[in-house]
């Protein structure tokens, strides 16, 4: 079996993200955060007969402040059509969704490109029910309309992803531009942020695209990365083996990691779409895309290039840091409080100590905001460290207490006896001591070689627990031998 | 035309049954009815533009307000089968 | 006393209430026992008491009892839609019109009989048995509205709410020898009218006079929140006085040339148009190029529409069921055992034209149809002030002449459908008898014109002088 390295894969996503309104998409029942259900029900979301949908103006707000987060152009118009397919999820039998006008089209974001976002309404929740409601001898299900009608925002991307890590990166980055805008809750485990992946693979050269899969409702970016990796991985398997790829839909079972093909809710899924009779289409006006505009809140790709151009910080840790926003928000905080200003060269050294020595200690804690290290705190720590006054060592020894028990940086330094031993007056004996208790490496150092220093140095730091700074006891080796 | 199996096809489509009789039925008087609306195709409509709602001025939106939703009583007043707080439906396979 | 009252037009109803000649509860009382006592299963519900009249009282309808088409929802009270799929269905909430009205001061009086889901033009397609016409109970009444038609000409309501898709207040209307009208489309709400095809809906009223119309309408339309395709008229209703018609030019189509048409019908037309001429109108040719295709885009676009809103009824949260072990069958089962036969062609209908790889040569050509057609009409209005025709090319038929026949049955809507295509207004005016039956005369205007149709209606009216009064009719209710 060839590796799956001989194949180019090629991935889209479609991402269903719950818009933040307080009512739904074509009524004023009021979204549901786990509420008995049916209870947040009207003759509209129930579809009842007579009743009539109103598109709910702040749902399109939300899809411009989207269309303008990703580059998009924003259609003239809002028009809606009807997608029609039988499932007790789907109330009226059909869907209002855009199909051939999305308010949003173009775009792109982290390297990929966005073919649409449109506005749609959700499907109910059926929940089946087993055993216990046995009709007939068959099992049966019921029906909780609650989210049935919540706005929903799809967005398709372009075939631009090739690899399940890329996915998981464009889909961190994205669910972080959404947080930030401010759109929705974005919680995958929730179902506010839900993905679909279309993956196909074909040999490297070949121009036309492979024949795709759909993989459905996979709720975690771990199940995501790994479902797209057992999908490309089988894919490739029947390719080796001379066989086809066949058109279908099919889940990932994060458990087993296994695939299984869904039998699909309507065969050739003939839509039938049609533009929806009961919505004129309304005109999406300068003024509703100004006031979208003027909600924008800076996004974590133009954060990046602000912390990489102002802050001359690494484009790694850049991204680290605005990519997840809670993060970025902390850093900036901490940034804001360091007692040497905001500079480059501050920056660097608060970025450094905040994504490598602080969140390592936090074990899988992406947000500090949750430890008892104050942004304030770790600033002064890494402002100690900078002048010396604490070594690199002695004040990772603080950070330990500062993430145990909270507290100022300065009186640990204080209490702990973690201060720095340097000066002619302390320092020098303990050098003096060093080389006398080393004489063999002394003498090489005399006579030029300086590759055996670090015993030296060593040596020093044992004897100060760490408190001595390795520069300054270079120095001080240099002057007693008289180099 | 359309014949017995484009009338099945459409009847799955639309979720209906049809007896054999029905099919038959619905077929010739389908074809009558369709056979009627071909005299569309002698018009040529390339530069027309369609007319999906005919009076200007309508359109809205609606303010993002809540309103009461109806008691669960009454939603359920109507349902056939109603079980666990829910509309209760067989489930999608036999 | 009770034949007296229920000859009463609304109007003449209000007046007598408002001076105090006449008891709210003693007319409500009269009409209540005409429709309990309904001989052409014109009703499919009938209240069972006077209501409460007394806030009624002071509003401008003053508690005069008002017939609602079932296609209306009207809270806690059964609305069916002619439908089996229904039956029983009692609605949480009034339709928009229904609220307005009953804010204006109508009391219902019952929920009137209609072709299953407003698809018909004989009433014969209910599933609650066929309306009788109230002059000849061997014939139909039209339809889709024939309950409510029927109603008002036999005396078992003083008016009615009807809906007009493709002609179904106006056909009716003319069949029954009453006036009814179809209101430029968006002018009156939707919102808890049982959708047949939604960009073809409008509500409207039917009367045994102009005035009452005209009454009538006037508190029915105005923009609603609640239905997005709905529009407010740029002036408000006025009762029509005009008795001349001098200065206004009428159009015929060039179409209209008599084929297809009944001799009486012509006849009655001819002599329509004479008339109007007497009062001082012009009468005069114009041109509509496409109308004659209005037909067979109507039948494209009203069964997709159809095919599309009547998929809700599906057994799950409402209406009928047929119990089935599995969804499939369930959804299937349910929609075969209580559907009936029509709406099930035109269900077929629509998603066949809606289907992959149709819907360019049907659904989208129809709605270029429609365009065509509306701009045909512009052109003809730039010429004429009013379009006239027949409202049908037929008086009412017998029951079960042309249910075999499908397509016959929809050449009965040939005159009504293109205006519908177009959502202008027209009026259907009983204008002379043809064999013993009521002709109709359609009005159509441009969009909003329902003060003009009206006047000139009036006018007619005023000169046609049409026996209609219920009691010698012969009427519908048992004696």
């Amino acid at each position: 079996m060839s590796p799956v390295s001989d194949y180019e894969i090629v991935i889209g996503l479609e991402i269903h993200v719950q818009l933040k309104t307080r009512t739904k998409m074509f009524c004023g029942c009021e979204l549901t955060f786990g509420e008995p259900p049916n209870t947040r029900v009207c003759e509209v979301c129930l579809a009842l007969p007579g009743s009539l949908p109103v598109p709910n103006a702040e749902a399109i707000h939300l899809g411009v402040m989207i269309g303008h987060a990703l580059g998009c152009e924003i259609a003239p118009r809002m028009k809606f059509d009807r997608k029609q397919y039988f499932y007790p999820d789907s109330p009226k039998g059909y869907q209002i969704s855009q199909f051939d006008e999305p308010l949003c089209a173009g775009g792109g974001i982290g390297g990929v490109r966005i073919e649409r976002v449109h506005l749609e309404e959700d499907a109910a929740k059926t929940i089946h029910a087993g055993a216990s409601g046995r009709i007939h001898g068959s099992a049966s299900s019921v029906v909780d309309f609650n989210r049935g009608g919540t706005p929903l925002a799809e967005i398709v991307t372009e075939p631009d992803i090739h690899s399940a890590e890329q996915a998981g990166e464009f889909l961190r980055l994205l669910r972080t531009t959404l947080r930030v805008l401010g759109v929705s809750d974005v919680n995958m485990e929730e179902g506010s942020l839900r993905c679909d992946a279309n993956i196909s693979i074909r040999p490297h050269g070949q121009t036309e695209l492979g024949t795709k899969t759909e993989l459905k409702n996979m709720n975690s970016f771990r199940y995501i990365e790994k479902g797209i990796t057992a999908e490309v991985a089988r894919q490739a398997a029947l390719l080796d083996a001379g066989e086809r790829v066949v058109q279908e839909t099919l889940h990932f079972d994060p458990r087993t990691e296994a695939l299984t093909s869904m039998r699909s809710k309507e065969e050739a899924n003939d839509y039938r779409y049609f533009p929806e009779p009961d919505l004129v289409p309304v005109p999406v006006t300068a003024a509703m895309i100004e006031r979208a505009r003027a909600a924008m809140p800076e996004l974590p790709a133009a954060r990046a290039a602000r912390f990489e151009e102002d802050l001359e910080l690494h484009p790694d840790t850049a991204k680290l840091l605005a990519w997840r926003s809670e993060l970025g928000d902390w850093f900036e905080e901490a940034l804001a409080a360091s007692p040497d200003g905001v500079s480059a060269a501050t920056a660097g050294p608060l970025a450094n100590w905040t994504t490598n020595e602080l969140l390592k200690r936090l074990e899988g804690e992406t947000d500090p905001g949750g430890s008892k290290v104050t942004p304030a705190a770790l600033a002064q720590l890494v402002a100690l460290v900078g002048a010396k006054s604490v070594t690199a060592a002695g004040g990772r020894q603080v950070l330990e207490v500062l993430i145990a028990e909270g507290g100022d940086p300065a009186a640990i330094v204080e209490a702990q006896g973690l201060g720095a031993v340097g000066g002619e007056d302390t320092l020098a004996p303990v050098v003096q001591e060093a080389l006398a208790a080393n004489p063999d490496i002394a003498e090489r150092l005399r006579g030029g070689d300086m590759k055996p220093m670090g015993v030296i140095i060593g040596h020093v730091m044992k004897a100060t627990k760490g408190r001595a700074d390795g520069g300054e006891v270079t120095k001080l080796v240099r002057s007693q031998l008289g180099l | 035309m359309i014949d017995r199996t484009q009338v099945l096809h459409v009847a799955r489509l639309a979720r209906l049954q049809l007896s054999d009789e029905e099919v038959g039925r619905m077929s010739t008087e389908l074809s009558s009815i369709l056979g009627h609306i071909e005299t569309l195709a002698a018009l040529d409509l390339s530069a027309v533009e369609p007319t999906a709602h005919v009076v200007p001025g309508a359109g809205r939106l609606r303010a993002d307000e809540v309103r009461p939703s109806l008691p669960r009583e009454v939603a359920f007043e109507n349902a056939p089968d109603v079980a666990d707080d829910g509309f209760r439906v067989p489930s999608p396979q036999a | 006393m009770s034949a007296e009252l229920t000859d009463l037009t609304a109007k003449a109803a209000i007046d007598a209430i408002a001076a105090g000649d006449l008891d709210a509860a003693e007319l409500f009382g009269a009409y209540r026992a005409a429709a309990a006592a309904d001989e052409l299963n014109a009703y499919t519900w009938v209240a069972e008491d006077t209501p409460d009249l007394g806030v009624a009282a002071d509003a401008p309808l003053r508690g005069v009892p008002l017939a609602v088409k079932d296609l209306f929802c009207t809270r806690g009270v059964p609305s069916q839609a002619g439908s089996r799929i229904l039956e029983g269905y009692r609605p949480p909430y009034d339709a928009t019109v229904v609220a307005q009205l009953a804010a204006a001061g109508t009391s219902l009086l019952g929920k009137t009989n209609q072709d299953e889901f407003a698809m018909g033009s004989s009433n014969e397609n209910s599933g609650y048995g066929p309306v009788k016409n109230p002059w000849d109970h061997t014939r139909v009444p039209g339809g889709s509205s024939g309950g409510s038609a029927a109603a008002v000409a036999a005396g078992l309501a003083p008016w009615a709410l009807g809906t007009d898709t493709g002609g179904s207040i106006r056909q009716p209307a003319a069949l029954c020898g009453i006036v009814g009208l179809k209101p430029t489309y968006g002018s009156v709400s939707r919102y808890g009218m049982i959708a047949f095809a939604s960009s073809l809906d409008q509500a409207g009223p039917f009367a045994r006079t102009v005035t009452d119309t005209a009454l009538l309408y006037a508190h029915m339309h105005g923009r609603d929140e609640r239905d997005a395709t709905s529009v407010g008229r740029p002036d408000e209703i006025a009762l029509p006085t005009g008795e001349r018609l001098d200065g206004i030019r009428l159009g015929v189509p060039d179409t209209l040339t008599g084929e297809g048409v009944e001799p009486g019908v012509m006849a009655a037309f001819a002599a329509a148009l004479e008339t109007a001429r007497s009062l001082g109108a012009t009468v005069e040719q114009v041109a509509l190029p496409h109308a004659d295709h209005g037909l067979s885009a109507y039948y494209i676009l009203a069964p997709a529409e159809a095919s599309s809103n009547l998929a809700r009824f599906d057994g799950v949260r409402y209406g009928a069921r047929s119990e089935a072990g599995d969804l499939l069958s369930m959804y299937t089962e349910t929609r075969h055992d209580f559907f009936g036969d029509e709406v099930k062609r035109r269900i077929l209908i629509g998603t066949y034209a809606l289907s992959s790889g149709f819907y360019d040569a049907y659904y989208a050509s129809a709605q270029k149809v429609r365009t065509l057609i509306a701009r045909d009409f512009d052109a003809a209005f730039a010429g004429v002030d009013l379009i006239v025709t027949p409202t049908s090319p037929g008086v009412a038929f017998p029951l079960g002449a042309k249910t075999e026949d499908p397509l016959s049955m929809y050449l009965n809507d040939a005159f009504t459908i293109p205006i519908s295509l177009a959502g202008i207004p027209a009026i259907s005016l009983p204008c002379g008898l043809s064999e013993g039956l009521p002709v109709g005369l359609q009005l159509a205007g441009p969009a909003f014109s329902e003060n003009r149709i009206l006047e000139a209606a009036h006018a007619l009216e005023r000169a046609f002088a049409f026996e209609n009064t219920p009691s010698r009719i012969g009427g519908g209710a048992a004696a």
